[in-house]
């Protein structure tokens, strides 16, 4: 790892020269994550470096927050309510895009190093997802939907909010680890770099990682997406050959 | 071991799902039920999503169907005229039932309605057989005299259009034995059973089916209707999770053939008592879940 940021250091430091704006230089452990038969998550480096105007790095403490964001897919929440002592789906909200993962880690709590504005602008932060809320729908029952969205969606891992996540090292290198959980959506993923100062994005860079289901398991979903009657013919086929497999076997046994 | 579900979209310990198989199997072995209401509840309790669970079980029933149905072929305990009738009645059944299911999953009631089917399927099975195992071992004194049970019922005597089911040697109306097949459709699609423990019992009380038919038959009925309610659950649920079903395959064929040889070396009534316990602590712990507070609160689902 020292290794890794010494040779960084010095790869960068050539072209830090001559700049007027601070420029980020992404990159990610894996550009793809593979979902294979033992897959129960992963783990997500995304690190780089921070090239400032002829290589002086500034007088005002700068930030780093990291953004590895998911699909975005039209979903509906649903609350359960007791009903004549069952617990059953009662209430319902729907959401034009929501991502299907949202992970956010930075240098030091969000609230201490970006104004509120700012945020919402480039979504930072849990509170200031843009979900496009469905119509026809109170504003304070979407606020109760949008809050059992986000706290059911961080206790599964698929939203995490990291306020000491990013390391920054001599000013000029950052790292952040992000956990990536067994049950994550497939699709292509933004990794955002965002480099703050005195609360205002000064630099901000985005790199795509595809989280993809592959071999054996991947081409199963897909079979039952695409050639969903093959594949239910297959399933009945499969059934009877090892039912009969094993009966003939023990028969003769 | 984890093993990654592709459909279910998590990760399993596969030795227990094999585990799963096996004991279900065992138990099909030894008893002669097909399982299946133990294997859906049990895989929910898992984490598996309801529908998954239902549709993949549907799928490992067939499998563990198959040496029963050829079994009885070779003994001619098969009634194919009777069976192609009940057959075409759980093949329209397992058609409206997936329909059914769709709305349901799209008023995003599904999982309540299956759980709720469930408690009340499971604890009234349990009841009945923990009843007639007691009465069996002596712990419950025998109700008066059983009423000598008529073999023909007079609702189905009074249905049009009667045929003959020679190896059945029955004289009846087609329609009893095809709403009978439909509805056990609907609970094949539903609930992912076979519904053999439905089928048999009204089989020989309701219909009066000569005895040496009834089970090969019924077997018949389940391989047909859970290949039919699998291809309807891939290609409308998309929810059939072809490696859980293997999974559980590997471990309920090799079950079941021990089970077989496990069962005369036991008391049956002893067996059935078992079980009735095992399917009413299922049944509780059903109920249970759907009566106390659930973990999430609200739910997400993909439009």
């Amino acid at each position: 790892m020292r290794g890794l940021r010494a040779g960084l250091l010095l790869l960068v430091a050539p072209l830090a020269l001559g700049q007027a704006q601070p420029r980020l230089v992404p990159e990610v452990s894996h550009r793809q994550v593979e979902i294979r038969y033992s897959f129960t998550g992963a783990q997500l480096l995304l690190f780089g470096a921070i090239l400032y105007p002829r290589g002086r790095v500034p007088e005002a403490r700068t930030d780093v927050a990291v953004v590895l964001k998911g699909p975005m897919e039209p979903i509906v929440v649903r609350e359960r309510q007791r009903v004549a002592g069952i617990w059953m789906n009662v209430g319902r909200a729907r959401f034009r895009s929501a991502p299907q993962f949202y992970a956010i880690a930075s240098s030091r709590p969000l609230r201490a190093i970006i104004d509120e504005r700012t945020a919402a602008i480039y979504e930072l932060g849990l509170g200031n997802l843009q979900l496009s809320p469905g119509g026809g729908i109170q504003p304070e029952e979407l606020r109760r939907f949008e809050a059992g969205l986000i706290d059911m969606m961080r206790r599964n891992l698929l939203y995490q909010e990291n306020p000491r996540g990013v390391e920054i090292v001599e000013d000029v290198l950052y790292q952040a680890r992000i956990d990536i959980p067994a049950r994550v959506p497939v699709g292509t993923y933004t990794a955002e770099t965002f480099l703050i100062q005195r609360g205002r994005v000064i630099a901000g860079a985005v790199r795509e990682i595809r989280i993809e289901k592959l071999g054996f398991e991947g081409f199963v979903a897909r079979a039952a997406e695409r050639w969903s009657f093959t594949y239910g013919i297959v399933a009945v086929a499969t059934s009877l050959l090892l039912g009969w497999a094993a009966s003939a076997l023990f028969r003769r046994g | 071991m984890d093993i990654y579900l592709p459909i279910a979209g998590l990760s399993v310990n596969a030795l227990m799902i094999v585990a799963l198989g096996g004991v279900v199997g065992l138990l099909t072995g030894m008893i002669g039920v097909g399982g299946g209401f133990l294997t859906t509840p049990i895989l929910i309790f898992f984490g598996i999503p309801p529908a998954v669970a239902v549709a993949s079980s549907t799928t490992q029933i067939t499998g563990t169907s198959i040496s029963g149905v050829l079994a009885h072929t070779r003994r001619k305990g098969v009634d194919y005229r009777m069976g192609a009738v009940i057959i075409a009645g759980g093949i329209l059944g397992s058609l409206a039932g997936g329909f059914l299911f769709r709305l349901l999953q799209e008023m995003g009631q599904i999982d309540t309605v299956i759980s709720l089917l469930y408690v009340i399927l499971l604890s009234s099975i349990g009841v009945l057989m923990a009843k007639e195992a007691a009465t069996a071992l002596d712990i419950l004194k025998p109700r008066g005299e059983a009423k000598p049970q008529r073999r023909h019922n007079p609702m189905i005597a009074m249905l049009p259009m009667r045929w003959r089911f020679y190896r059945s040697g029955l004289y009846i109306s087609p329609l009893a034995p095809l709403i009978l097949g439909f509805l056990t459709g609907i609970l094949t699609v539903l609930l992912g059973v076979g519904g053999g423990f439905i089928m048999v019992p009204a089989m020989i009380y309701l219909l009066g089916m000569s005895a040496q038919v009834v089970v090969g038959t019924s077997l018949l009925q389940i391989l047909a209707v859970t290949a039919a309610t699998t291809m309807i659950h891939a290609t409308t649920t998309r929810s059939v999770d072809i490696v859980l079903a293997v999974l559980l395959l590997l471990g309920s064929v090799v079950g079941a053939q021990y089970g077989a040889r496990f069962a005369q070396k036991m008391k049956p009534e002893l067996l059935r008592m078992f079980l009735a316990i095992i399917v009413l602590a299922v049944a509780l712990r059903m109920g249970l879940q759907l009566t106390w507070r659930p973990s999430e609160i609200y739910t997400m689902q993909l439009l």
